[in-house]
């Protein structure tokens, strides 16, 4: 792909100044809208010229979309608040941290001080094909490029995949499904709210599209409830380099042990399907158990049962095996960090 | 407006000067436009969230007119159109950290921000943090004192990602440092040498 270092392809842009006039917008444009938050992911598929929007609806100007409140015990932030915001926040540090260390772990300090959590949980895939503009599936083709004998899949899924097998790249992601977190969305008709995990949507379901979000519907908010503060957290993000990179495998698990026992618990891992996974057979089958090494095995095992490793990224399966492992046991040393 | 631009349908009594005296009132029109919201006229004519053309940027504390394109980058409006070049561009991608300017003091790669997203913000670049009299930032002096740079084209991205980090965090130990200034890359490899100008640097500001 040629880098194009000229101005981007001319488009309508509108920077309204509350969600009521951002929404009006989304609804009257429809399908030539395109919504953009940080605009991180946004102008490399603008600068690309893969994507050409007739419009651009810029949500940088809806304050009421940034900032983080108190919501029934727990905390809700809203989708414009910008991942360094989300990291320095005394509450998400206290209560919270999983949301502060996956946040932490993504891109870079001025990638944070610009992305926002709505955005880093709604960014499409970083498959190179899909990226780099060949008619594959996932842009409304009918080829997999990265699933042929000679392609390049080393960053590709290793479970759920249907013809498409692109990963969803979010840090942020997993860590809010440990914390049981909801997604606000509105539109002009009215305001939803699902559980984080039912806010993507896997190949199966819509080969084109990341999450549950069509022309008309903002993500406003993201609310974390008081049921995980200050339980047992364990993230960790495998990655080729310690800044920019997007996860190889991440996991996010938040805990409460009583004693030596797993009373209950939530893991959650991405970079491995098209969707951020909760492993929910994993959770099932550790509860209750003692917290132990023979735990971690089966929780381990059971994570990586039905894994289709591509011709280059088998080493998903044992890395993913592992990272569940550690979530549910822990690690002694302390953690790396970049 | 545009067939006057073709000099085939100019009419003879349009001169060029004509012309561009009236793009210039017509600019100035529009982008006064923000005086007449509360009128029913101008209620009619801007859509919500619509922009103008011409803004106003606060660039290194001073008010810089400015016709900007909706899609034009703030990168490319400080080097191409207030001439201010010492922000660079190395990868227009957010992957390099060379255009890195800061927006109300937070360090932000301006290839990667519309130029009408940064109206409302007090944009400094390399070029503003000298004083009036030449006197240097001390993350520059640092710089000068340490030898800190090889090519130096990386030089102002992560000189402003420095004095954007040590505004949040003035005191930082030295693995602080770098990890606060990740976000800027060296084709040189020479980092150890720029973290010890940029600590040097932090330094002086706390001496400052």
């Amino acid at each position: 792909m040629a880098i194009i270092r000229d101005i981007m392809p001319a488009f309508e842009l509108f920077q309204p100044a509350n969600t009521d006039d951002a929404l009006a917008l989304v609804a009257k444009h429809g399908k030539d809208a395109w919504v953009m938050a940080g605009g991180l992911d946004t102008f490399d598929w603008l600068k690309d010229r893969i994507k050409r929007p007739k419009v651009v609806v810029d949500l940088s100007q809806v304050k009421e979309l940034a900032g983080i409140r108190p919501w029934n015990g727990g905390l809700e932030i809203g989708a414009m608040t910008t991942l360094t915001d989300v990291v320095r926040h005394p509450v998400v540090r206290e209560k919270f941290s999983i949301l502060a260390t996956g946040a932490e772990a993504a891109a870079s300090p001025q990638i944070r001080n610009q992305g926002t959590l709505g955005g880093n949980v709604s960014q499409d895939a970083r498959c190179w094909y899909y990226r780099g503009g060949w008619n594959c599936y996932r842009a409304g083709g009918n080829t997999c490029y990265a699933d042929t004998p000679t392609a390049i899949n080393r960053e590709h899924a290793i479970l759920n995949a249907d013809r498409c097998v692109a990963v969803n790249p979010s840090d942020s992601a997993p860590a809010l499904i440990a914390l049981d977190a909801q997604m606000v969305i509105r539109s002009s008709k009215g305001e939803r709210v699902l559980n984080a995990e039912d806010y993507f949507v896997g190949p199966d379901i819509d080969i084109m599209h990341m999450n549950v979000l069509r022309p008309g519907d903002l993500l406003t908010a993201i609310r974390i409830p008081a049921a995980w503060a200050g339980t047992h957290f364990y993230f960790e993000k495998v990655r080729d380099r310690n800044v920019w990179d997007f996860p190889l495998v991440n996991v996010a698990s938040a805990a409460v042990f009583s004693g030596d026992r797993i009373e209950r618990i939530r893991i959650a891992v991405n970079g491995v399907a098209a969707r951020p996974l909760r492993l929910k057979q994993v959770e099932d089958a550790v509860t209750g158990k003692p917290r132990n090494e023979a735990t971690a095995q089966l929780g381990g095992h059971l994570a990586i049962q039905g894994a289709e490793p591509l011709r280059y990224n088998g080493y998903k399966v044992p890395l993913l095996r592992n990272l569940v492992k550690r979530a549910i046991r822990g690690v002694e040393e302390p953690k790396w960090v970049s | 407006m545009e067939d006057v631009n073709h000099p085939e349908a100019t009419p003879r009594k349009f001169t060029r000067r004509d012309v561009i005296k009236g793009v210039i009132a017509g600019g100035a029109v529009s982008s006064a436009g923000y005086l007449f919201r509360a009128s029913t006229v101008g209620a009619q004519v801007s859509a919500p969230g619509s922009v103008d053309r011409l803004i106003t940027l606060n660039v290194n504390g001073q008010q810089r007119r400015v016709d900007v394109m909706k899609q034009e980058t703030l990168a490319t409006t400080l080097r191409y159109k207030l001439g201010l070049t010492g922000t660079k561009l190395g990868c227009d991608r957010s992957e390099c950290g060379c255009c890195t300017v800061l927006l109300d003091d937070v360090p932000h790669y301006s290839c990667s921000i519309l130029t009408h997203t940064a109206r409302d913000k007090k944009i400094v670049t390399i070029e503003g943090l000298a004083t009036a009299d030449g006197k240097l930032h001390p993350v520059q002096q640092g710089v000068i004192d340490e030898q800190g740079f090889q090519c130096a084209f990386c030089m102002s991205g992560f000189i402003m990602a420095t004095v954007g980090y040590l505004k949040a965090n003035p005191n930082p130990t030295r693995a602080e440092l770098a990890h606060g200034i990740s976000g800027n890359l060296c084709r040189c490899q020479d980092y150890d040498k720029i973290l010890t100008a940029m600590m040097r640097g932090a330094e002086l500001s706390r001496r400052a």
